[in-house]
């Protein structure tokens, strides 16, 4: 493909609806529907809501991305979407529009993991990847770093939480010291005005962990010492100083986060880190990442905000890396597989492309 | 005029390419579980039995149920996006008219019942009255127990596969020539459809879900002042969908 490929990619893993067109590595128009407002009074996602919502979202969301985009969908090179992971029922609606656009329109289809979608969402926000790239995605749902030699068919997993998600840590804080859902950014902006006045423990940082889960998070331990020390000062009848015990809690995740991702760049001598991911907005998170990898030698990169969260912009930009890489496109008979290994970049490959790496 | 067709709310994935007289080509394939993988390769082989292209398909005719969510969704959505692909209209058919039509094109006469599976023990019914190859509706579509439909509902004639799951409550299985009427025929709601838009009647394509989503999946009650984030809460009903889509429906 020698022009930059016009792609459409489809998001449905959740609770967002998002549709996205990316001119090669050139955004054009991210488009999302939210069902969150519909999701409060049930106090969490109901899958079948957000499935409900995505059928109702789907074709009005396609209609405003191309309006928006200044683009016709007889325009369009490629279709791509999430085929996992996800929940199962709203992937399901993504994955069945996506195949209908592929069908009606003629045109060939990406089935791309969620995972892998943001990572390469960067490609639109700061231009190619390096090959290889370290990446970590911090969100309510996922913790993870990744070594990401070709974003388009070879990632590996290095490490992920083994209980909380860093986003869910920060909503469960929060909600200890009284903040609204969600935490992140009620945390960040209270831990402006603090002090960093509580050594909180480091999740699986001691030696021993280190060996064995040299890559890997752990949040739920740092919590209870969190709800542990508020409940001691409270009991001793002293007033709960919020914003130091947010900075201090913050302190503590980013501490552990930045500093396994630099280890990582250097133990695997990859010279760039991308960040994304809900808790990618984090300010202190922002800041550490880029001091420690300043003082390491390494390139940070971290998309805006709203590229950080779930969207279709992401899934755009993998499909059109999987255009401009020549990839094959996948089999129209290609499945939304709820629990998607990140390993598989890709799903619905023809059964003769075999994977040319380890998983 | 040139219908693409297709339903996704019984056992059948099923498509067919109707021309408003006649069915040029019609397929299906019996999988309760996998219509998101099945449907979209099933409408490209119906085009090419029907030497149809897809940019030759003036409307777009399909089952809005009752049927499972997580299937019925599929082919609402499949038929929405590929209408607006082609920038042609979409129609929607009750999935439930389209057996009764069956019903009749095989010789039906009389009263008929209308019962398919709704999961969860219940069926999907409504009752229909046949005569001369045409059927009408003689109830909106609704959900419920076999054992609550009246006595003189229960001992129809039925088509759908109520009957073959609850043979002691729905006795009489209609299968007219040997013609077993157990799941939609994209071919017959096609020719539904093709008479809707020649009359020029509305025929809209919300699903019929007959069911609030908060009766399949409410949200854990919070306990103490400890009790588990929206996230977590998200998680946890995550997980129970994941286990739900192993075992078998995954929303319902
Ligand atoms: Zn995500």
């Amino acid at each position: 493909m020698t022009d930059a490929p016009l792609v459409l990619g489809i998001e449905t893993s959740c609770d967002e609806t998002g549709v996205g067109i990316v001119h090669g590595t050139e955004l054009l128009f991210d488009a999302i529907a939210s069902s969150v407002d519909e999701h409060a009074r049930f106090g969490g996602v109901v899958p079948e809501v957000a499935s409900r919502a995505h059928l109702e979202a789907m074709v009005p969301t396609i209609e405003r991305a191309c309006r928006e985009a200044g683009v016709a969908l007889s325009d369009l090179d490629g279709i791509s979407v999430t085929s996992g992971p996800g929940l199962a029922g709203a992937l399901m609606v993504g994955v069945a529009s996506a195949k209908a656009l592929a069908v009606a329109l003629g045109k060939p289809l990406y089935g791309v993991n969620h995972l892998a979608s943001h990572v390469a969402v960067d490609i639109v926000e700061h231009g190619p990847l390096p090959e290889p790239t370290m990446a970590m995605l911090v969100s309510g749902g996922h913790s993870s770093l990744l070594l990401v030699p070709d974003v388009t068919h070879d990632i590996r997993s290095l490490g992920a939480t083994i209980d909380d998600a860093a986003g869910e840590a920060f909503d469960k804080v929060a909600r200890v010291l009284g903040l609204p859902f969600p935490g992140g950014p009620h945390i960040d902006r209270v831990a402006s005005d603090g002090q960093i006045t509580i050594d909180f423990p480091r999740g699986l940082s001691s030696r021993k962990d280190m060996e064995r889960h040299r890559f890997d998070f752990s949040f739920s331990g740092l919590k209870t010492a969190v709800t542990r020390w508020v409940q001691s000062e409270q009991a001793a009848g002293r007033e709960v100083p919020v914003a130091d015990v947010a900075a201090s809690f913050q302190e503590a995740v980013v501490d552990v986060l930045t500093r396994k991702a630099v280890l990582a760049c250097t133990e695997y001598d990859v010279a760039a880190l991308q960040v994304g991911g809900g808790v990618a907005a984090n300010t202190r998170l922002r800041a550490m990442t880029q001091q420690r990898c300043d003082d390491a030698g390494i390139l940070l990169r971290i998309p805006r905000p709203g590229l950080c969260t779930d969207n279709g912009a992401m899934v755009a930009s993998l499909g059109a890396q999987m255009m401009i890489k020549g990839r094959p496109a996948s089999d129209l008979s290609l499945p939304a597989d709820s629990s998607l290994p990140v390993t598989d970049v890709q799903t619905g490959l023809p059964v003769h492309v075999d994977h040319d790496h380890a998983h | 005029m040139r219908i693409l067709a297709m339903d996704t709310a019984t056992s059948a994935i099923t498509v067919a390419v109707h021309d408003g007289e006649a069915v040029l080509a019609a397929r299906s394939t019996i999988d309760a579980r996998r219509h998101t993988e099945l449907l979209a390769p099933l409408i490209l082989e119906t085009l090419a039995a029907a030497s149809t292209t897809a940019d030759e398909v003036t409307h777009v005719a399909v089952g809005t149920g009752p049927g499972p969510f997580t299937g019925l969704r599929v082919g609402l959505v499949t038929a929405q996006t590929f209408a607006h692909a082609r920038g042609i209209s979409v129609h929607g058919v009750c999935s439930l008219d389209a057996l009764a039509a069956a019903a009749a094109q095989q010789g039906h006469e009389g009263d008929l019942l209308v019962a398919t599976d709704a999961r969860r023990k219940e069926v999907y019914w409504a009752r229909y009255r046949c005569a001369a190859g045409q059927s009408s509706a003689l109830d909106e579509p609704t959900v419920t127990k076999p054992a609550d439909l009246p006595d003189g509902v229960r001992t129809l004639p039925t088509a759908g596969r109520g009957a073959g799951l609850y043979p002691e409550l729905l006795p009489h299985a209609l299968a007219p020539g040997g013609v077993d009427l157990l799941d939609v025929d994209a071919g017959v709601l096609a020719g539904v459809a093709a008479a809707g838009i020649t009359a020029g009647r509305k025929m809209p394509i919300e699903p019929l879900y007959l069911r609030r989503p908060d009766a399949v999946a409410a949200a854990p009650e919070p306990k103490s002042s400890l009790r588990p984030s929206p996230r977590q809460q998200q998680r946890d009903l995550r997980r129970a969908a994941e286990r739900e889509a192993r075992g078998g429906e995954a929303t319902q």
